[in-house]
């Protein structure tokens, strides 16, 4: 059951896939225009947790509720995907195709769609490349056209999986800001999965920290601090704070925390 | 070259084209080359299955095609499209080299449903030809927005309750029909390359998905009416002509492409 401001509520669920269990009493819940951070290492899980509340994969035991609307309110920005450069597309037929692109028959001109989509592009502000193919585009740009296709439905849950790895720090940012600023405008709640925290600080309002198949989840003062953390991993971590990042990082010479650092670029990248 | 039987080839070529055409269009976005190629090859021996149980030829090349849809899509569920297609385009070979050494057939007719046969469309043949030419462009334009989206993501059309999965049979049926339509005309080995070369060409000469495919669809067209032509004067086959315009135009639109690319980067490197 969700209480009234919730959104989504993702209650004790876990998942397998193929017979392996993947994710294991996952518990947490999103208000309306709340933005959430899914963080974890590479193979921990975020983008089974977002496809199972897709669902496209359901869960083993436990439950996933959405609002009334279900799926139909979702949007969703998968993980890095190849946009073939051949492809007879324009951005703008892309984000077109997030409105009715399960409708039958040919696209008619219409003036209500159109201004739709214009509206959509001026938005995610990709106006200036909306006519060109979307695959010359560069990462940043694709990113914005596939945010405004996901959003040009105004769902009430945006999720995103990824959407900010392979930028450069300055198009890391203009995503953040938009992400922010679209989800106030349109009252729609962000659940995005990130392998590393920092550029997400100052917007989060909630974080779902996963690693072996389990979460942490609160608000990011709670999640993130060295008990909550240690107990996670099942093993001695610190959360050290500095210059305004955070950096999760394990105690020298423990062997299981070793290979958890391998597995894990987040914790090896922020070790200045 | 326009006396009253000519007619029917130049009305018959005419549909075949603008067929391959419009299907081809999602066979090369979707890259779904190797299923083009399969589905007319395994559709081949229904046509002499038909001549041996003794009926029409179309019924044949329908229910070959039709089984090769199933081999695809079913096989294809679990694992890789490609290995799929190749498994379910041997075992329909294998069924066709059976009924072809069963059947009583000159070498003349099965060189004609491998090579085509533009000049033999008799009146009789027009009607099912239109009617299927008609079907499988209305199911193509239908499911124009849904093939399209599925084709740049699965996951985006799914989310949008669109099933990538569902598509995916959809459009094997629409290659199927469209198969059925060209075989007997063009033959089971240049449907292929009727589908795939002028669509390549067509991507390349514009950005818009709607005016690709009909822009492949015109192309295909003259390439059959160019082909016929020059068959006529030259007294060579048709089939040669028209794999030989189809690759050139493939070429031209790859050439076209890589120019455009080329371009593309030294303006964003000259900024
Ligand atoms: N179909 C499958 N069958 C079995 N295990 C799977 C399957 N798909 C994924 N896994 C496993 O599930 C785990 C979680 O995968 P998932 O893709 O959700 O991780 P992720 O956090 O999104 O990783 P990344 O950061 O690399 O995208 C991985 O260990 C992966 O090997
Ligand atoms: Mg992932």
């Amino acid at each position: 059951m969700l209480t009234r401001s919730e959104v989504l509520a993702v209650r004790q669920a876990s998942v397998s896939l193929s017979g392996h269990p993947i994710l294991k009493d996952i518990d947490f819940a999103l208000n309306a225009g709340e933005f959430c951070g899914l963080i974890g290492a590479n193979g921990s899980g975020k983008t089974t947790l977002l496809r199972t509340v897709l669902g496209f994969v359901m869960p083993t035991s436990g439950s996933v509720t959405m609002e009334a609307g279900g799926r139909a309110s979702i949007g969703y920005v998968p993980q890095k995907f190849i946009l073939d450069p051949y492809m007879p597309m324009r951005a703008r037929d892309l984000v077109a195709l997030g409105l009715d692109g399960n409708r039958l028959g040919v696209p008619l001109p219409s003036r209500g769609r159109r201004r739709k989509v214009d509206e959509m592009l001026e938005a995610v502000e990709a106006t200036p490349f909306a006519d060109q193919r979307i695959g010359s585009l560069s990462g940043g740009q694709q990113q914005r056209v596939l945010i405004a296709h996901a959003l040009i439905r105004r769902p009430r849950l945006l999720l995103l999986d990824e959407p900010l790895a392979n930028l450069d720090i300055r198009s890391v940012a203009g995503i953040v800001a938009l992400l922010r600023r679209v989800s106030r405008e349109l009252q729609t709640t962000v659940l995005l999965s990130a392998h590393d925290m920092n550029p997400l600080l100052s917007v989060m309002d909630r974080i779902v920290y996963l690693a072996h198949g389990r979460a942490a989840t609160g608000a990011i003062d709670a999640v993130v601090r060295t008990e909550v953390l240690s107990r996670l991993y099942g093993y001695h971590i610190d959360v050290v704070r500095v210059h305004g990042r955070v950096l999760v990082v394990a105690a020298e010479g423990e062997g299981d925390a070793q290979t958890a650092i391998q597995r894990d670029p987040v914790h090896v990248a922020q070790v200045p | 070259m326009f006396d009253d039987f000519m007619v029917n080839t130049w009305i018959a070529a005419t549909l075949v084209a603008g067929v391959a055409g419009v299907v081809g269009f999602f066979v090369v976005i979707r890259g779904a080359s190797f299923a083009a190629h399969a589905l007319p090859l395994s559709a081949f021996p229904g046509a002499a299955a038909a001549n041996l149980v003794g009926v029409d030829q179309l019924i044949g090349v329908l229910a070959f095609s039709g089984f090769g849809v199933a081999g695809i899509s079913q096989l294809g569920r679990r694992g890789r499209r490609d290995v799929a297609t190749a498994l379910s385009l041997v075992m329909l070979l294998g069924l066709g080299a059976l009924f072809l050494s069963r059947t009583t057939e000159y070498f003349q007719a099965i060189y004609a449903l491998l090579f085509g046969e533009v000049l033999g469309v008799g009146a009789q043949d027009l009607a099912p030809l239109a009617a299927l030419s008609a079907v499988s462009i209305a199911l193509t334009l239908a499911l124009f927005r849904p093939l399209l989206l599925s084709s740049v993501s699965p996951e985006l059309a799914e989310t949008i309750s669109v099933s990538p999965r569902v598509m995916e049979v959809l459009f094997l049926v629409v290659v199927a029909l469209a198969t059925a339509v060209a075989l007997p005309v063009v033959g089971a080995l240049l449907v292929f390359s009727l589908m795939v070369g002028p669509a390549s060409a067509a991507r390349t000469l514009t950005s818009r998905p709607l005016a690709g495919l009909f822009i492949s669809a015109a192309i295909s067209i003259v390439t059959v009416w160019a082909s016929i032509a020059l068959s006529f004067a030259s007294d060579w086959p048709i089939g040669f002509f028209v794999g030989a315009l189809s690759a050139l135009g493939y070429l031209a639109g790859r050439t076209w492409a890589w120019v455009e690319i080329q371009g593309l980067s030294q303006f964003r490197r000259s900024r």
